[in-house]
């Protein structure tokens, strides 16, 4: 509805009823999924009690799939089919990923997407065919929404997913692409430490500047938040999307090839010594040392000891990548470890004590332990879930989020011009002029870059696209005006406008990893989880329900403040749009419906924005500034 | 002072209910920031319609940019020589007195020796004494525009204001090289 609900209290056309949101964590390692039920955060356990759904996946020759613990129990001896930490594949290329030579997947070539483009993201072969990490998250998903459908008893309004706050925007993209692909209308995507602040500031009433360090199975992040009566405010926010306890995994998997004068092991074995790696990764964290026996596919025995201190010495490099992002977070928040009342650590990998130790040296304080690492991002995402859902309307609190890098876009020579700096508060718009450099130029390219760098071939290429039908003009007379615009979920969309001549050429992208809507409605096609026709009448059903809604809430708007806001024209058009609306609810067609409501929906922008204005013009006007400081 | 409604008309200042100067209230500033986001900020209407949700998000980006605007010396500067008629021409007029030119080449010869060095106290007394002399300038700065009025002389500091402010950014970059 283009009309904004600011009628009076009681008068809300929507059914008062609890609408089933849920929060999901969809983690390297493990996902959650959690609700707010009778007012408390709670996770969903699965029918053997258990509230992790390890994010491992497994496909089968037959065209079944195997998520969470068979998959990860099959990990060894099927390592080809079974994806593991698929979540550092996503929005990522091949170059992005490095050394491929220990992973024991088999990729597969990718066409670029467009002309002049980067190949796209990275697919893997299977015995089921060729599968993007889209994908491979989408199967997880999918079994965490029917955890939660069939704990709840009904169908999900949304869900909030979390992201690693330094998560760029293809990485982004491909998660809330993997999230439609699972069936869920996306309600926001989340940063990971903030949804761990929002569960432990509203727990324990926190108030001052928390840092929150987020060192997850494959994903670092640092964010620095203030809290101050019921505001979340991220005042900066580092990382590294590619650091996690998988890397200390990989330390103790090189230490064990080396001690055991092993090289180039097959794909069974790389994993096999992967998944014991990681068990002595957490038996150190409460013994001095731990033992690794197991036996490689040729008959080697292998039997070594691990002791802490080595642990410790073989992963020093690591936890420093992890200092310098929080000495930028610092500095970027223009303040000093004596600012910051408290150290928040969340993901599984901050259990390792040498973790704990050297954050708590960093910021000079033991940092705060006492929440479940696990759990805590999927229980804010929860709570954020619920009120996005619309279940708590008058709720005072309020998150305010900040993208992790700069966005720009490529300018002559292959130099970044920065047009929203990192840390900038969303949403948020910027735009910026350009002309063209030939006479006569009647197209120009623009190339949208996410990055701190100065040189465009350091930062990730997000877009490029060719604005056309530029009148023939000297050079420099041509005013090319692009906008940015970052969303609240650190989306962006890029628009380029030409101004001088009143010819208008506009065009919207989406970056070069991103699905296009066709794509994901390809996907959903092919995806055996719903028949077409199951699609096509759920997508009937809830677009006659938002017919319904819209219209009522129109006819409502315009008794309201349809003769103060609105001229006759405008009256008669929105009139005409109501009229089409009302037609083409008899039919069964949902296409043609969804098209109607939209036309209905731009019909009445104008009217809403009107509403919007006088609304909070009369909500504001006559009060003083000392009533506003409660 | 009485609460500005919220118009795309209102200027910056209009919409944070605060009087056209550059010297403000900063607590004022940022309460009004928040009780407008808390308004029409996005999560306020997730579970409304897609038009309803594009036209929170336009609005919040509007408040945001209001006030990430007014909360920087410089930026709040330049808007306001803007509202008086003045452009600042920061990327045009690069004429600037010569012991001025001179000063800046000296930092940036003592940034990029710092950097070169990895000397990080080094950078930390520049970036001390960089932040003193851009806030003996803001002060000035103020006495221009709030009492004389003298707005093309105020542009002219806003100018060495922007000098200043890429010299910050050129130490950040150097404690990250350092930092690498």
């Amino acid at each position: 509805m283009a009309l904004l609900q600011i009628s009076e209290p009681g008068m809300s056309t929507a059914p008062h009823q609890h609408r089933l949101a849920v929060g999901i964590d969809l983690g390297t390692t493990n996902s959650l999924v959690a609700v707010v039920r009778n007012s408390i955060s709670m996770v969903l356990n699965d029918a053997d009690g258990s509230a992790l759904l390890p994010s491992v996946v497994r496909y089968l020759a037959d065209g079944n799939v195997q998520v969470g613990y068979p998959a990860q129990a099959l990990q060894s001896d099927d390592p080809v089919n079974t994806i593991v930490s698929v979540k550092r594949f996503m929005g990522r290329g091949l170059a992005d990923i490095g050394d491929v030579s220990n992973l024991p997947y088999r990729f597969a070539n990718v066409a670029a997407t467009g002309s002049g483009q980067a190949p796209g993201m990275v697919q893997l072969r299977t015995v089921a065919g060729v599968k993007s990490p889209v994908e491979v998250s989408a199967e997880i998903l999918k079994v965490l929404r029917v955890r939660a459908e069939a704990a709840l008893g009904g169908e999900l309004v949304g869900a909030v997913i979390t992201v690693p706050a330094y998560f760029d925007d293809a990485q982004r993209q491909a998660t809330k692409d993997a999230a439609k692909l699972a069936g869920l209308n996306v309600l926001r995507l989340l940063n990971e430490p903030t949804a761990a602040a929002i569960a432990y500031g509203l727990d324990n009433a926190a108030e001052g500047v928390y840092a929150v360090y987020d060192l997850g199975g494959g994903t670092f992040d640092i964010s620095i938040l203030r809290l101050s009566q019921g505001v979340f405010e991220v005042l900066a926010t580092n990382g590294n999307s590619a650091l996690g306890g998988d890397d200390f995994d990989h330390r103790i998997y090189c230490w064990l090839l080396e001690k055991n004068n092993l090289s180039a092991l097959g794909a069974q074995d790389t994993r096999l010594l992967l998944t014991h790696a990681r068990a002595v990764k957490e038996q150190l964290s409460d013994y001095p040392e731990a033992r690794i026996t197991a036996i490689l596919s040729a008959g080697d025995v292998i039997d070594t000891t691990l002791t802490r201190q080595d642990f410790y010495d073989m992963t020093q490099t690591l936890l420093a990548h992890t200092m310098q992002p929080m000495r930028r977070a610092l500095r970027d928040a223009g303040l000093t470890v004596s600012d910051i009342k408290g150290v928040v650590m969340v993901g599984g990998s901050t259990r390792m004590p040498q973790v704990q130790r050297a954050v708590g040296e960093f910021f000079k304080q033991t940092p705060l332990t006492n929440l479940d690492p696990d759990k805590v991002v999927a229980l804010g995402a929860a709570i954020q879930a619920n009120v996005l859902a619309g279940n708590r309307q008058d709720d005072d609190w309020l998150l305010l989020d900040v993208i992790p890098l700069s966005l720009g876009l490529e300018t002559m020579g292959g130099l970044t011009e920065k047009v929203i700096p990192r840390n900038s508060t969303i949403p948020t718009a910027r735009a910026q002029e350009f002309t063209t450099f030939k006479d006569g130029q009647t197209a120009m390219g623009i190339h949208v870059v996410q990055g701190e760098r100065e040189l465009v071939s350091d930062c990730r290429s997000l877009a490029r696209f060719e604005l056309r039908g530029i009148p023939s003009m000297v050079a420099g007379a041509a005013r090319i005006r692009v906008t940015f615009q970052v969303d609240a979920d650190g989306l962006l969309n890029v628009s380029a406008r030409e101004m001088s001549s009143g010819v208008e050429a506009a065009i919207t992208v989406k970056p070069s990893y991103g699905l296009s809507d066709a794509e994901i409605t390809r996907m959903l096609e092919d995806s055996n989880q719903f028949a077409q026709d199951d699609m096509k009448a759920r997508a009937l059903r809830e677009q006659q329900v938002e017919a319904k809604q819209l219209l009522e809430a129109v006819q409502n708007a315009l008794q309201q403040d349809g003769a103060a806001l609105l001229g006759k024209e405008e009256q008669e058009r929105i009139a005409g749009s109501m009229a089409a609306l009302r037609e083409t609810l008899q039919a069964t067609d949902h296409l043609a419906l969804k098209r109607a409501i939209a036309n209905l929906n731009e019909a009445t922008v104008a009217f809403a924005q009107a509403r919007m204005d006088s609304n909070v013009a009369h909500a504001l006007s006559g009060r003083k500034l000392s009533e506003l400081e409660s | 002072m009485q609460a500005a409604a919220f118009d795309f008309k209102q200027n910056f200042f209009q919409l944070f209910g605060l009087s056209e100067s550059y010297q403000l209230d900063s607590t004022a500033l940022e309460q009004h920031y928040r009780m407008l986001q808390s308004q029409v900020h996005p999560d306020k209407s997730a579970h409304l319609s897609e038009a309803e949700q594009r036209v929170s998000m336009q609005l919040s980006t509007r408040v945001n940019e209001a006030y990430q605007t007014l909360r920087s010396p410089i930026a709040r500067a330049r808007y306001l020589l803007t509202l008086h008629g003045v452009d600042t021409q920061e990327e045009t007029n690069t004429a600037m007195p010569v012991e001025f030119l001179m000063q800046q080449m000296e930092w940036r010869e003592a940034i990029e020796e710092a950097k070169l060095a990895k000397d990080s106290s080094a950078l930390e007394q520049l970036e001390m004494r960089l932040q003193h002399e851009m806030h003996e300038l803001q002060q000035q700065l103020a006495v221009k525009i709030d009492q004389e009025r003298d707005y093309p002389l105020a542009a002219g500091m806003v100018r060495k204001l922007r000098f200043m402010e890429k010299l910050a950014e050129e130490i950040g970059s150097a404690f990250d090289v350092i930092d690498n």
